[in-house]
């Protein structure tokens, strides 16, 4: 086999991806560490100009506070969430947020403005945007930011962070991490830092998809996320929260388009094929949002209560398709204006409005609209609840437990929800924002923007305060470079057993091989287990103890097979280290799922054995989890969901 | 087979310091064949759709048919990408085509200040202000608990 070059990277600070909560960081860090004389290196998977969730572009940015109060702010997560998020989390992204957005203008993307120069609201917390280059715009602030430092500030893409590492004698101290270049000449990296901050993306494909052909890409995830946000920082040891809390988005059947705009913006209704509207009829007296209370009985409705709703209709009543009544919402807008004149011109508008929104964010989209010759202001077009993704920056929760800020916290909340650095997981010196967070749901691009510049900061400040350089155990490193690269070994051992040209093996076919499979079939299998014992979208998202611990018995074989994964080329070999990490978070999900015996996230998930919420026993709790690499042992640990913060009203979407 | 090459146009970036669509592709499925210099999507049933590729070749050598597990054929879409603004005419398999054009961005490329033009304020590592606050909040001051 051939032999990959070791380069070693040393530095204060090391940004572990380059989505949204990096760019952040990356703006910020280059500005403390320059006052500070501290060096920055980010490190991403892919070209930092167009990497994570928001690469296409996006239509929208979904968490803009304006005049409201942070506590209102608070109140919506709060509800959203069925009463689970940390308050001091929440609050900090909120009070800051509004100058991530201000700043995002004066970096060149385009915010729509009304004509008095106001922004435009899709809804209470979202403005319109033309996002096209969202990413690219952020990642070039980023870049310049970066560019300031000089030799003490440097941009590594494409090299694939597979493990952190751990300080040699203290084993609750972050020490670097180790990764893969993907482009020649495919070098081994092992990075040493004082502090890290992890903000690699949430997952997708955990989950078998509801499309598993040609389009097993798109779902509404990009298929390039794996979890390892989460991965990274479990397998360390570090405390994980809220892992069974995935987000099933509503979207246009099969495109998965966004429907915000159509919502918020046009104010269109969804029915069942019937023409039951279920979000309505649940909202009233005696209706199914009342079997969820206290949170069923407020506006808005809760995302996971809606999709509950859709769920009844579909599954329980057999009356699907769900319908999404565009035709009606463009005609009452069309009905509403003064003459003919404004008319034409406000339907022109609408049209283009509702084509960007795909355009920017969901191409896939309109490419199906157009071979279906679906008109939108001439008939309703489908929507359907997609497979679970964990993304904690949206309406999931899962992520690493950090401390909050000191000042958001009182008496009771300080013991548990603050040790010294803002955004700092359990293990000394490693930081976490984004997806990488748990418990501070919708902070969307804008709120992962701003964790990344909370985290940031205080991440120099740690480096600063703790200046002497952990150290690491030389063979540990040789081990994990050994181990990267076996899957390629692997394929070396036993490729001959197959035979292209000469037949002097069993077998045709490269895949077929009784020793090894391919990274994608050890996909395939994640999902299966998953879709069928752990409540996806084929087993209409129900599951009990007993799937869940079917699901924990076959995840173990998958575990056990790792070392029988084989990969032709680098490529190949990047996939079987997404699929390790896809592997954790499975194992994650599965665990808290089996821990927390109530059902509280209906429409997320349903715990048959355990079909209600329990508000005495779960409504107080976080759901959190400690990984043992050493034994291969997982702790499961109840944290305080203290509500210190009083909430006058929920405020809405 | 989601985003396609067209073998006839692409030139293997040649000329180029990079080959554009290698770079940018966000899940690493473009790949060149260097005896023929000609790029290929090594794992169609991986794309997203999201287009990169397509935005930023050259020799607009690269298109996309959709899934064909669930589209029927005869659709397109297709961006032209300018430095300023974006066109996208998307074709209706019954001949239909509709035309937009929207703006990318508000700045010169290469531009985006990192301050925001807002430039830094006060903080220090030992308070809760981030680098360019109070002054990017258009606020006086940080919001805290008990205000
Ligand atoms: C389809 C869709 C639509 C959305 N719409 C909106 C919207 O309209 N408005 C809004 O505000 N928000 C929206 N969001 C939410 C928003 O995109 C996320 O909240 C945000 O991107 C999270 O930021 P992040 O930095 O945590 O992750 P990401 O932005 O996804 O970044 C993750 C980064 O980590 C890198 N990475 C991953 N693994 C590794 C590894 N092992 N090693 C190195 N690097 C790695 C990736 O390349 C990427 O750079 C949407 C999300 C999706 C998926
Ligand atoms: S960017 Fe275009 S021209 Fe360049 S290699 Fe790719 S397909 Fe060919
Ligand atoms: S469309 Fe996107 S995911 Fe597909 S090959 Fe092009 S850049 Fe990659």
């Amino acid at each position: 086999m051939r032999e990959f070059p070791t380069r070693e990277v040393n530095t204060d600070l090391l940004i572990i991806g380059g989505g949204m909560a990096a760019t952040g960081a990356g703006v910020e860090a280059a500005y403390w560490a320059k006052k500070h004389g501290q060096k920055v290196v980010l490190v991403d998977k892919a070209a930092f100009d167009r990497s994570g969730a928001v690469a296409m572009g996006l239509s929208a940015i979904n968490q803009y506070v304006g005049d409201n109060s942070p506590i209102d702010y608070l109140s919506y997560v709060q509800q959203d969430l069925m009463g689970l998020c940390r308050q001091d989390l929440v609050m900090d992204i909120a009070r800051h947020v509004n100058s991530s957005v201000h700043m995002f203008e004066g970096f060149g993307l385009p915010i729509w403005k009304d004509s008095e120069g106001n922004y435009v609201h899709e809804g209470r917390w979202q403005l319109m945007i033309n996002g096209e280059s969202y990413k690219l715009i952020l990642a070039e602030a980023a870049k310049n930011a970066m560019a300031t430092l000089g030799e003490n500030g440097e941009i590594i893409e494409r090299v694939f962070v597979t493990h952190l590492l751990l300080d040699e004698k203290d084993k609750d101290r972050i020490a670097g991490a180790v990764g893969m270049s993907v482009r020649e000449p495919y070098e081994f990296y092992i990075f040493k830092c004082k502090a890290a901050l992890v903000a690699a993306g949430g997952a997708v494909h955990v989950f078998r998809p509801r499309s598993t052909g040609e389009g097993l890409g798109r779902a509404w995830y990009p298929p390039w996320q794996s979890g390892s946000s989460s991965a990274l920082m479990q397998m360390a040891g570090a405390e994980m929260t809220s892992q069974e809390v995935i987000f099933i988005p509503t979207r246009f059947k099969d495109g998965y388009g966004p429907v915000g705009a159509w919502f918020l913006l046009f104010k269109s209704t969804a029915t069942s094929a019937a023409g039951f509207n279920y979000m309505a009829e649940g909202f009233k007296e005696g209706g199914e949002l009342h079997n969820w209370l206290p949170y069923g009985a407020v506006k808005p409705i809760p995302t996971c209560l809606r999709n509950h709703l859709m769920m009844q209709e579909m599954y329980v009543k057999g009356d699907g398709p769900i319908l999404m009544h565009t035709d009606k919402a463009i005609e009452k807008i069309a009905s509403e204006a003064p003459d003919e004149k404004t008319k034409k011109k406000k339907l022109k508008e609408l049209e283009a409005e509702a084509w960007e929104d795909f355009l920017d964010m969901t191409i896939s989209q309109a490419m199906l609209w157009a071979s279906k010759n679906i008109y939108p202001e001439q008939g309703p077009s489908e929507i359907a609840p997609s497979e679970p993704y964990f993304i904690g920056s949206h309406s999931g929760a899962s992520g690493a437990w950090c401390s909050g800020p000191e000042d958001l916290q009182t008496d009771e909340s300080k013991n548990d929800y603050f040790w010294g650095y803002n955004r700092m997981s359990t293990i000394k010196g490693l930081f976490a924002a984004g997806d990488g967070v748990g418990d501070s749901s919708h902070k969307f691009t804008s709120g992962s923007f701003t964790e990344g510049r909370i985290a940031a900061k205080a991440a120099i400040k740690y480096c600063v305060e703790n200046p002497d350089m952990p150290k690491v155990d030389d063979r540990k490193i040789n081990e994990l470079k050994e181990k990267t690269y076996a899957p390629l070994k692997v394929y070396e051992d036993h490729k001959g057993y197959s035979v292209i040209d000469d037949h002097v093996g069993y077998t045709y076919s490269e895949e077929i091989n009784p020793n090894y499979i391919d990274p994608k079939m050890m996909m395939f299998r994640i999902q299966k287990i998953m879709d069928e014992y752990a409540g996806g979208w084929g087993s209409q998202y129900k599951c009990s103890s007993t799937t869940l611990n079917i699901a924990l018995d076959y995840l173990k074989f998958c575990k056990e097979d790792l070392d029988k994964v084989a990969a032709r080329d680098i490529h190949e070999l990047m996939r079987y280290w997404e699929n390790v990490h896809r592997l954790n978070v499975a194992e994650a999900h599965v665990r808290h799922k089996l821990f927390r015996e109530e059902t509280r996230w209906p429409g997320y998930y349903y715990r048959s054995d355990f079909p209600k919420i329990d508000e005495k026993n779960w409504g107080g709790v976080f759901a959190n989890s400690k990984y043992d690499p050493e034994k291969d042992e997982w702790e499961m640990i109840r944290r305080p969901n203290i509500r210190y913060v009083k909430i006058e009203k929920v405020v809405g979407m | 087979m989601p985003s396609f090459v067209i073998t006839d146009k692409c030139d293997g970036c040649k000329g180029q310091d990079r080959t554009a669509c290698l770079y940018i592709c966000p899940n690493d499925l473009m790949a060149l064949d260097t005896k023929k210099m000609k790029a290929y999507n090594r794992e169609p049933a991986m794309c997203w759709e999201c287009y990169n590729c397509v935005k930023i070749c050259p020799q607009q050598a690269i298109d996309v048919r959709g899934y064909a597990d669930f589209m029927p054929l005869g659709a397109s879409v297709v961006p032209l990408r300018g430095t300023e603004d974006i066109m996208w005419t998307v074709k209706f398999r019954d001949g239909n085509v509709k035309r937009f054009k929207f703006p990318i961005r508000t700045t010169p490329e290469g531009s985006a200040p990192p301050d925001g033009g807002y430039g830094y304020g006060p903080g220090t590592l030992d308070d809760n202000l981030l680098a360019t606050e109070p002054a990017s909040l258009k606020a006086n001051e940080l919001w805290t608990l008990g205000k």
